[in-house]
C-alpha cells in the first residue's frame, strides 16, 4: 500500500510536467489544427539550452526558465512564420505532421552535432535533496518541477482568460471564420499562439532536464507520450491535456511499481487504444461528425 | 397513404440548447413533404438526427415500417434514405461521369470490377442528361458553377435509387431558372413514385410544390397539413413574424 | 488521377524486364546492394501509397509491420524452422498475411477515428511494437537482437537472391496499384479523399474500403521487412521499427508524387541512391539526419505534389496552349492546391 500511495505521488509529479508540454501542444491544435510533433524536440532543446547555461554559467536550472522560455518563445515564432505559416489547402494539416516531424529530426541532428550523443543532467546542489513527508519521499527537483509546471499552467490559463489575447486566442479556436469577421488578426493569433506552445515547452524543457537524463534521441519517448496525452485528453482541450497528463503520469507509475518498469511506457498507448475504442474522441473531445 | 418515414419524440441538445424538442412527424409514401421553419427551428439538426449524421438523444424513427435503431448515413442510405447537403456536396476532383458512377451501390464483391463499366455510364450519362449535365459529363467537378454543383449532387443521389430522397435548401443561393429547374426535376421524379422530404425557406416553393408541410418552432413540431391549412394556421404565422 | 491505359502495361513490363537484368548485368555487391536497399524504399513506399494516397489518410505506422514482417520471419527462424535457402522466401506471403490478418483489429479501432488522430493513433502503433521488440525478451531477444541463420547463397552472387525477392515484392504491389486504380474500389477510395461524410452519405461502404486499403498495405510492408531481415541476419528494436525508415518511404512517395503508380518508386530511385552517397561521405554522424530533415522541409513546402504530378500538370498545361493557340481564355473553376 505505501508503494502504490509512493507511485501515486510521483505519477502525479510527473503528470504536472507531462501536463505543461502537453498543454503547447494540444493549444497549437486547437488553434491552427497543427500537430506540433517537434514539440518533443523543442522540450530537449530547452534542455539542453538550460542545460548548457548551468554547466557553463552555473546558472540554476529553475531559474533559466526565465531566459529559456523567452528565447524559446521567439524561435517558436520563426517556425511557425518560416515553415507552418506557408501551408495552405485542404492538407495544411497533414502535411503540417510531416513538416514538425522533419523540423523534429532537424533539431536531433543539430543537437547530435552540437553536444554528441552522452546522456546529459542538470545537477544543482539540491538535486540529490529529498524530503520526507508523512513516511514517503519526495524528490526535490520533483517537486519544484510540479510547482513550476502548476504556476505555468495557471498563467497559462490566466492569461486566456483575462486577456485580450486570450479570448482573440479562444475565439479562433471555436469559430476562425466569426473571429477575423470581429475584428481578430487570424494570422497574428496563430502564430503568437505557436510561440506561446513552444513556450510552454521550453520551460517544461528547463524542468525536464533537471529530473531525466537526455539526449538528441530523447525526443522520440517524450512525442509519443505526449501525442497520447493529448488524444486522450481530445485534441485541443487544454482542460482534458492537463488531467490526461496527471492521469497517465500515475499509471506509468503504478505499473512500473506494480508490474515492471520495462512496460510502464506501454502503459501509456494501451489505455490509450483502449479509450479510443470507446470514445474514439477522447475524454474532451467533440463527437459529432463534423459536417 | 402510410408513412415511409416516421419520426417520434426526436430530441438533441447541445449543451445547454435544446436543438430539436420532442419533434414527431411523418413523412407520407409518395408525397412532398416539406419541413419548414423560421431560423433556429432545428430543421437543420432534425435532418442531419434523421439521416444519420447525428446521434439524437431520445426519439425513435422508422423507415418503410422498420425501425431504424442507430441511425447511420451508409445503412440508411442503402436501404433507400438518401440526402442532399445545404452546400452542395461532390467530389471535385472526380470527373461528373467518376461522381455518378461512385454513387452506383454496389455489393462487396464488385469492388474489383472495372470502374466504370458501359451500362454504368450510359446510366450516368442518361441521368446527367435529364438534369442537363450531360455535355460537361467529362470535365472534372471542381469547374462547375454552384448551381450546376447542385444539381449534380442531386443526380448523383439519384443513381443509388432511393426511396426517400431528402433535399437540404435545394434552392439556396441558385439564381431562378435554376430553381425552376429544379422544381420540375422534384415534380417529375415524385410523379414517378419517389418521395422526398424538402427543408425549405423558399415559402413561394413549398406552398406550390409541397404537401404535406410541416412547421417547426423551437425545435418541435407547430403544425403539420397541407399548405392552404398551414398558412392560415395563427400559431405559424407568430412563430415566423415573431412575437 | 492516373487513367491506367495499355501504354502503361508496356512500361511496367519494360521496367520489370530491366530490373531483373539490372543484378546479372551489373555484378559488384555495393551496386546490387544499392539497388536491394532502392527496390526495398520502392516497395514501402508503394505500399505506403495505395493506402495513404488514395484514401487520404497518413498512416505513421508502416514501420511497425516492417518490423513485424521481420520479427515475425526471425521468430519463426528460431522456434519453428523454415529451414534455408530460398525457402524463407515462400514463407513470406503466410508471414505478410499473418501481420495483416493481426493488424485488423487495431486499424478497425483506427479507422474509427479523424484523420489527425489516424495519424498519431498509428504512429503509437509504431511505438508500441518497438516496446514489445523489447519487451518480449523470450520471443525476440529484446536489445540483445535476434540472429537469421545465414543462407548459403554463392557469395559472389549473394545479394542477388534478395534483389529479386525485393524485386517480386515490389511488381506485385505495382500490380496491386494498378489493378486498384482502374477497379470499383480504386473509385470508392478517391471517393473517400475527396469527401468521406459525403460518400458515407451515398451508402458507399467506407469503412471496409479503408480495411481493405490497409489490409494490403499492412501485408506488402511485412513482406519487405521480411526480406530485409533475412538480408540482414540480424534484427534488434531499433533498427527494426525504425521511424526514419519509414519516414524515408514517405518523403519519397512525396517526392514522387502522392496517389500515382510510379510516383512512389522513382522517389526512392531518385533519393536512395542519394542517401546512401550521403552516407559514404558524411558518415553515420548525425549531419545526415539534418540533410534527411532539410529534404523533407523542401521537398513539403516547395513541391508538395511531387515530381510526376507536377510533371503531368505541365504537360497539361503544355498541350492546353498548344489547343487553344493561346486565345481562348482559360475558364476554370480553382487552381489545385
Amino acid at each position: 500500500m505505501h508503494e502504490v500511495v509512493q507511485a501515486l505521488i510521483l505519477g502525479i509529479l510527473v503528470g504536472g510536467i507531462y501536463a505543461l508540454m502537453a498543454s503547447g501542444l494540444t493549444l497549437v491544435f486547437g488553434i491552427m489544427k497543427v500537430i506540433n510533433v517537434a514539440q518533443g524536440a523543442l522540450v530537449i532543446l530547452a534542455a539542453y539550452l538550460s542545460y548548457a547555461l548551468w554547466s557553463h554559467l552555473g546558472v540554476d536550472p529553475f531559474l533559466s526558465i526565465v531566459i529559456v522560455t523567452p528565447v524559446m518563445f521567439v524561435l517558436g515564432v520563426a517556425v511557425q512564420l518560416v515553415f507552418v505559416r506557408s501551408l495552405r489547402g485542404p492538407e495544411a494539416s497533414e502535411l503540417s505532421l510531416l513538416v514538425t516531424w522533419a523540423l523534429a529530426l532537424g533539431i536531433e541532428g543539430i543537437l547530435s552535432v552540437a553536444f554528441k550523443t552522452t546522456f546529459r543532467l542538470s545537477l544543482p546542489s539540491y538535486a540529490d535533496t529529498t524530503w520526507t513527508v508523512l513516511g514517503y519521499q519526495i524528490a526535490e527537483v520533483r517537486l519544484l518541477g510540479f510547482v513550476a509546471s502548476g504556476v505555468l499552467l495557471a498563467l497559462l490559463s490566466l492569461l486566456l482568460t483575462r486577456t485580450r489575447f486570450g479570448r482573440a486566442v479562444r475565439a479562433t479556436v471555436q469559430n476562425p471564420t466569426a473571429a477575423t469577421l470581429l475584428g481578430v488578426d487570424a494570422n497574428r493569433v496563430q502564430t503568437l499562439s505557436f510561440g506561446l506552445g513552444v513556450s510552454m515547452a521550453a520551460a517544461a524543457g528547463a524542468v525536464y532536464g533537471v529530473i531525466y537524463p537526455f539526449n538528441p534521441g530523447s525526443h522520440y519517448d517524450l512525442i509519443s507520450r505526449l501525442l497520447s496525452i493529448v488524444v486522450l485528453g481530445g485534441l485541443g482541450s487544454i482542460g482534458g491535456a492537463v488531467f490526461a497528463a496527471v492521469g497517465m503520469g500515475v499509471v506509468e507509475s503504478l505499473v512500473a511499481v506494480e508490474i515492471s518498469p520495462i512496460w510502464s511506457s506501454f502503459s501509456f498507448f494501451v489505455v490509450l487504444i483502449a479509450f479510443l475504442i470507446v470514445r474514439p474522441q477522447g475524454i474532451f473531445g467533440l463527437r459529432e461528425r463534423v459536417l | 397513404m402510410s408513412a415511409l418515414l416516421e419520426v417520434e419524440g426526436l430530441t438533441k441538445r447541445f449543451g445547454g440548447v435544446t436543438a430539436v424538442s420532442d419533434c414527431s412527424f411523418g413523412v407520407p409514401e409518395g408525397s412532398l413533404t416539406a419541413l419548414v421553419g423560421p431560423n433556429g427551428s432545428g430543421k437543420t439538426t432534425a435532418f442531419n438526427l434523421i439521416t444519420g449524421y447525428m446521434r439524437a438523444d431520445a426519439g425513435a424513427i422508422a423507415f418503410a415500417g422498420a425501425r431504424v435503431r442507430r441511425p447511420d448515413p451508409v445503412t440508411l442510405a442503402r436501404r433507400g434514405l438518401s440526402r442532399t447537403f445545404q452546400q452542395a456536396r461532390i467530389f471535385p476532383d472526380l470527373t461528373l461521369v467518376e461522381n455518378m458512377v461512385a454513387a452506383i451501390q454496389q455489393p462487396w464483391y464488385a469492388a474489383f470490377r472495372r470502374s466504370i463499366r458501359t451500362p454504368e455510364r450510359e446510366r450516368a450519362l442518361g441521368l446527367l442528361d435529364e438534369f442537363g449535365l450531360a455535355r460537361l459529363a467529362g470535365d472534372r467537378a471542381r469547374t462547375l458553377s454552384y448551381g450546376q454543383k447542385k444539381l449534380l449532387e442531386f443526380a448523383t443521389v439519384l443513381m443509388g435509387e432511393p426511396r426517400l430522397v431528402l433535399l437540404d435548401e435545394p434552392t439556396a443561393g441558385v439564381n431562378p431558372v435554376l430553381v425552376e429547374q429544379i422544381e420540375q426535376r422534384v415534380r417529375e421524379l415524385n410523379a414517378r413514385g419517389l418521395t422526398f422530404l424538402l427543408v425549405e425557406h423558399n415559402m413561394n416553393l413549398v406552398m406550390r410544390l409541397c404537401d404535406p408541410v410541416v412547421v417547426l418552432d423551437h425545435g418541435t413540431k407547430l403544425a403539420e397539413g397541407p399548405p392552404s391549412l398551414v398558412r392560415d394556421d395563427p400559431r405559424v404565422l407568430d412563430a415566423y413574424l415573431g412575437g | 488521377m492516373t487513367r491506367a491505359t495499355g501504354f502503361g502495361l508496356a512500361r511496367g513490363a519494360a521496367f520489370a524486364g530491366a530490373a531483373v537484368a539490372f543484378p546479372f548485368v551489373f555484378t559488384p555487391a555495393w551496386i546490387v546492394n544499392i539497388g536491394v536497399l532502392t527496390l526495398m524504399y520502392a516497395a514501402l513506399a508503394t505500399a505506403w501509397n495505395l493506402f495513404s494516397g488514395y484514401t487520404g489518410y497518413i498512416t505513421l505506422g508502416q514501420a511497425a509491420f516492417f518490423g513485424l514482417g521481420a520479427y515475425t520471419l526471425g521468430i519463426t527462424f528460431e522456434h519453428v524452422g523454415i529451414g534455408s535457402g530460398y525457402n524463407p522466401f515462400y514463407a513470406l506471403p503466410l508471414v505478410g498475411a499473418g501481420v495483416a490478418l493481426a493488424s485488423l483489429p487495431v486499424a478497425w479501432i483506427a479507422l474509427r477515428t479523424r484523420q489527425m488522430t489516424f495519424a498519431i493513433v498509428t504512429l503509437t502503433l509504431l511505438f508500441i511494437v518497438q516496446q514489445l521488440a523489447f519487451n518480449l525478451h523470450s520471443l525476440t531477444k529484446g536489445s540483445t537482437g535476434l540472429m537469421l541463420p545465414t543462407p548459403r547463397f554463392p557469395i559472389d552472387s549473394y545479394d542477388r537472391p534478395f534483389y529479386l525477392a525485393m524485386l517480386a515484392i515490389l511488381l506485385v504491389a505495382l500490380g496491386l496499384c494498378w489493378l486498384i486504380m482502374r477497379s470499383k474500389l480504386g473509385l470508392t477510395l478517391l471517393a473517400i479523399r475527396e469527401d468521406e461524410e459525403k460518400a458515407r452519405g451515398l451508402g458507399i461502404r467506407v469503412t471496409s474500403a479503408k480495411l481493405v486499403a490497409w489490409s494490403l498495405m499492412v501485408w506488402l510492408s511485412a513482406m519487405v521487412g521480411g526480406v530485409w531481415a533475412y538480408y540482414l541476419t540480424f534484427i534488434y528494436p531499433e533498427s527494426s521499427v525504425d521511424p526514419l525508415v519509414m519516414i524515408g518511404a514517405v518523403l519519397m512517395t512525396f517526392l514522387g508524387g502522392r496517389g500515382t503508380l510510379w510516383g512512389p518508386a522513382v522517389g526512392a530511385l531518385v533519393l536512395v541512391p542519394a542517401q546512401q552517397y550521403m552516407i559514404t561521405r558524411l558518415g553515420a554522424s548525425e549531419f545526415y539526419l539534418v540533410g534527411y530533415s532539410a529534404v523533407f522541409m523542401v521537398v513539403l513546402l516547395l513541391l508538395p505534389r511531387g515530381i510526376l504530378p507536377s510533371l503531368r500538370d505541365a504537360l497539361d498545361s503544355w498541350r492546353e496552349r498548344r489547343r487553344t493557340h493561346g486565345s481562348k481564355p482559360v475558364v476554370h473553376g480553382e487552381v489545385r492546391a
